[in-house]
């Protein structure tokens, strides 16, 4: 099979570089459905229709065909996409591929995205940067619950222009009545989420029908085709209308006569001479100049990557969004967002994450799940955590207030990814609905007595001495030696221990990892507040995850959080087992026991690292007393 | 210069986007020169994105020994212009181990004085991020790689573990020992490239025009005798040919094409009539359809 004998008229020449191509905007979509409905399918007949397919890459999926292809086709357009050597041999897609072609009159990038549920994160990658959603059915089967999803999935990201491709009309006789019934369940189903536009087009992907060419066994559909369809989308968002937004990027300073800010504009133009505000702070400035790559400018547009300088200096660096003087961004610290998960470990309620919004970074806790969505029934229902590929509506507090839009209004300082501090991986995606309005109310009393004062009157360093270990390590009885110690020293001291918390202030939590983060977040919480008091104070946890550590280790000032790691082997704290719980999480029990079906995650760092049950707990006493004298914390006796 | 069109002028904006979250994110990133056309695109849009600061960043380029002799002369005047630092790595145990094309297979060659080069390099000088010129068009596995692409300690890329990326947050975060591969060119196609080159008359090395050169037929490929180290085989007669390189590699590993393009616009027009991808000149690609992503998983470029 030769690459001309494509069936298509289109003259290969014409494609791709002619004036008509060069003055459209690209589109960007993204194809989706349910698992064998023919995705691969549609896009590799797309690119061969438009004679993308290059004949030495035909040549090797022929060949491939033989070996895997599940069509029965001498050529099977879905191994033209499926890149990965694993799902070839699987005959499924598991990952985003993108792919490029380009007609007389656009050139298109496509998000191939995978169909079954555990991949929907994949979905959601692909749509966040496209303008246009292809959604298939396979016309057997019609409207099925993943067709729900990803429509859900593609209207929470903001995606105008849906598409809903009804695939294999050939298997079904290329009958109207089966394709109208799809349409209106599809229609339907649109209409409960306040989806206005959808097209449907009903297709054959592996006979090419209606995709680049009209099918005549289907005469009486008289829409577009589904290249039409693509080539003629409006998704002009209107970018430039909005207000200006530009997140800066990079201070551009090469010697001390330029000082410019670098960044992508997200919204808006920006002429030499406007007024611009920077937020968070707040500060006013004119632009002087524009620079567009390497050539000066007077104005620049929504896409454009830019340097700017401003009349007069001001404290400006990354993170900071230059706005429009006369409309800006909003600021806060508290938002309400959806949020959708991507990570096999749950979103928990009060774990510290990394959010990453335009170009700001912060520390972002989940104050309150408010429900999750069920994409199917589009109901509402209560969660405690989300899983992976679910969709939650959240409050979030954050460590400082950042810059944004809301998503609706804006999809670039709108949206947000949140990052696992420990293993560094994105897991979830985020998308700003409104700052929730208390974060404007409450502010921190000024108070005028300092940590130090108090601490000063009562003659000595206050500190948080955190003890983490396995339970039956040591740690409550060293920690409650060591107040004796200090105690008789005339220190003021007070110790929070793991089970007293859980008898008043901590009831109402259990020991699921959700309520093992907050059990830790109101400690951190509780002895940050007696460190303010003056108080040298002692924290008993097992305290088992390193994240929940590190927030309370952020609490404190440097070098006023100590972690002292009771590192006891794990089967001498079986032996000692001093409340019987080893003997009860053994014989299944009591579930999520630390050590045994929880894990426990050792710092890495701690200040004092004591090896615990190596000596008696009065030696372990000493060491640490020492340690503290070291520090500085003590005075010697 | 010819004005440029919307879609490469948003391409650029995406690059130079990208590459400014490289200098943002990391402590010491480095640009993987590699003489060819995409090096060029991607060594001018690092001159855009900085400007007018200079390039923060020096080039590596990974020399088997084995390049053109006009891709050297051109790569030492290029960065002269540009201003810009070059380190040179060779692997030298593979020199030592008299590891040649001529005579080693051709997947052993690549992986010892490519990837294990690149390896060596980024562990010596302890880069913490590597840019490419990498294109998603090019080969079927880079289609799924991420433009900010996670590697282990050991340079592996997992494919089925990859970050999702999502609108344009790009995730740096690292940890000790770790790296990540950035592809700023990812949504260009070959075509985008060579109107880029075009519209902002990029200099690229002379071996992509066409003009008469010594080539001999070995294999169903054209091999340019650039010097005295390419041993002729029984029967094997140099012969001068019109021809020019699509892609440009080790020179007995790449293959010249019969063209004309002799200047940027025959060539942009050549490919929009052509039916052969960019990689057919690439010997080290044939062995299977999936020797790329096993190449790539191994830690090569």
């Amino acid at each position: 099979m030769s690459q001309r004998d494509a069936g298509n008229s289109n003259d290969p020449a014409a494609i791709a570089g002619t004036a008509s191509a060069d003055t459209l905007p690209m589109l960007r979509f993204l194809t989706c459905g349910s698992v064998d409905d023919g995705k691969s399918t549609l896009i590799g007949r797309l690119l061969y229709d438009c004679h993308t397919i290059f004949e030495d890459t035909l040549l090797a999926a022929e060949r491939d065909s033989m070996m895997y292809g599940t069509t029965g086709e001498p050529l099977d357009f879905a191994l033209l996409l499926d890149g990965l050597q694993a799902e070839r041999e699987q005959g499924i897609t598991i990952d985003v591929a993108y792919r490029y072609f380009a007609t007389p009159r656009r050139k298109f990038i496509v998000a191939d995205t995978p169909g079954h549920e555990q991949y929907t994160r994949n979905m959601v990658t692909g749509a966040s940067t496209s303008d246009a959603a292809v959604l298939l059915v396979d016309a057997r089967k019609g409207v099925l619950i993943q067709t729900r999803r990803h429509t859900c999935i593609v209207h929470l990201l903001g995606i105008k222009n849906i598409v809903l491709a009804v695939n294999k009309m050939d298997a079904v006789g290329y009958d109207e009545s089966t394709f109208k019934a799809i349409d209106h369940d599809y229609r339907a189903f649109a209409a409960l989420l306040g989806i206005a536009n959808v097209t449907t087009i009903p297709v054959s992907a592996l006979r090419g029908e209606n995709l680049a060419k009209r099918a005549v066994a289907m005469s009486w559909y008289e829409g577009p085709t589904l290249l039409e369809y693509l080539e003629s989308v409006d998704v002009t968002s209107g970018r430039e209308r909005e207000p200006l937004r530009l997140p800066v990027q990079w201070v551009c300073r090469p010697n001390s006569d330029f000082r410019g800010y670098a960044g992508t504009i997200a919204s808006g133009t920006v002429s030499v001479g406007d007024q611009i505000a920077s937020l968070p702070a707040g500060m006013t400035a004119t632009i002087t100049r524009i620079l567009n790559g390497d050539e000066d400018c007077t104005s620049a547009q929504a896409g454009d990557a830019v340097v700017v300088t401003l009349d007069h200096e001001i404290d400006i660096s990354r993170g900071d969004v230059l706005c429009a003087a006369t409309a800006r961004s909003e600021i806060s610290d508290q938002i309400s967002a959806n949020v959708v998960w991507m990570s096999k470990h749950h979103m928990l309620k009060g774990r510290p994450y990394i959010l990453r919004c335009g170009t700001q970074s912060v520390l972002a806790q989940i104050s309150d799940i408010k429900y999750k969505l069920n994409v199917e029934s589009l109901e509402h229902v209560a969660a405690r955590d989300l899983s992976c590929n679910e969709i939650g509506s959240c409050n979030i507090s954050l460590n400082k207030p950042i810059t944004f839009d809301s998503y609706e209004d804006n999809r670039s300082t709108g949206a947000f990814v949140l990052i696992d501090r420990t293993t560094n991986e994105t897991v979830g995606a985020g998308m700003i609905m409104f700052a929730l309005r208390r974060a404007q109310n409450i502010h921190w009393q000024a108070l005028n007595i300092s940590r130090e004062q108090r601490a000063e009157l009562k003659g000595q360093h206050a500190c948080c001495l955190w003890f983490t270990g396995l339970s039956g390590s040591g740690k409550s009885t060293i920690a409650n030696l060591i107040e004796k110690r200090l105690f008789a020293q005339g220190r003021h001291t007070y110790i929070l221990d793991g089970d007293n918390v859980r008898h008043g202030l901590n009831r109402d939590l259990g020991f699921t990892e959700a309520d093992r983060v907050e059990n830790i977040r109101r400690v951190a919480e509780v002895s940050r507040l007696m460190v303010d008091a003056g108080l040298i104070t002692i924290v008993s946890f097992i305290s088992p995850f390193r994240a929940e550590r590190q927030f309370a280790r952020e609490r404190f000032p440097d070098g006023n959080f100590l972690e002292i790691f009771i590192d006891t082997p794990l089967d001498l704290c079986e032996q000692r087992d001093p409340k019987g719980l080893y003997k009860k999480a053994r014989a299944g029990q009591l579930a999520n026991f630390t050590g045994i079906n929880s894990p426990y995650e050792a710092p890495e760092n701690p200040e004092i690292h004591i090896a615990g049950g190596s000596v008696s707990a009065e030696e372990h006493v000493e060491e640490i007393i020492n340690a503290l004298v070291k520090r500085g914390f003590l005075h010697a006796h | 210069m010819t004005t440029m069109s919307r879609h490469l002028k948003d391409l650029e904006s995406e690059s130079l986007y990208i590459l400014r979250e490289v200098v943002a994110q990391f402590q010491n990133p480095v640009l993987m020169y590699s003489i060819g056309k995409d090096s060029s695109v991607l060594l001018h849009l690092a001159m855009k994105a900085f400007y007018p600061a200079p390039i923060p960043f020096p080039l590596l380029h990974v020399d088997t020994t084995w390049k053109f002799r006009d891709m050297i002369a051109f790569r030492d005047r290029i960065a002269a212009d540009y201003g810009v630092r070059l380190i040179v790595h060779v692997n030298e145990d593979g020199l030592k181990a008299g590891v040649d094309p001529n005579t080693t297979d051709s997947a052993h060659y690549t992986h010892v004085m490519k990837t294990e080069g690149l390896r060596q390099a980024l562990d010596k000088f302890r880069f913490d991020a590597a840019i490419g010129g990498a294109r998603r068009d090019e080969e079927k596995s880079r289609a799924k790689e991420r433009i900010f692409s996670h590697r282990s300690k050991d340079h592996h890329w997992d494919p089925k573990n990859q970050r999702p990326e999502i609108w344009q947050l790009y995730n740096g975060r690292l940890a000790a020992g770790e790296t990540m591969r950035v592809f700023p060119l990812s949504n260009w196609t070959e075509l985008d490239v060579w109107q880029y080159i075009a519209a902002e008359e990029i200099p690229v090395v002379p071996l992509y025009f066409a003009t008469e050169r010594p080539v001999v037929w070995r294999e169903g490929f054209m091999i340019m005798i650039d010097d005295g180290r390419l041993k002729l085989n029984i029967g094997e007669r140099p012969e001068m040919r019109l021809v020019r390189f699509r892609s440009l590699g080790c020179y007995p590993l790449t293959c010249a094409v019969e063209s004309s393009a002799s200047t940027i616009e025959e060539i942009v027009e050549e490919l929009l009539v052509t039916r052969a991808s960019e990689r057919q000149g690439r010997v080290i690609d044939r062995d299977q359809a999936s020797s790329m992503e096993k190449k790539k998983e191994e830690g090569y470029f």
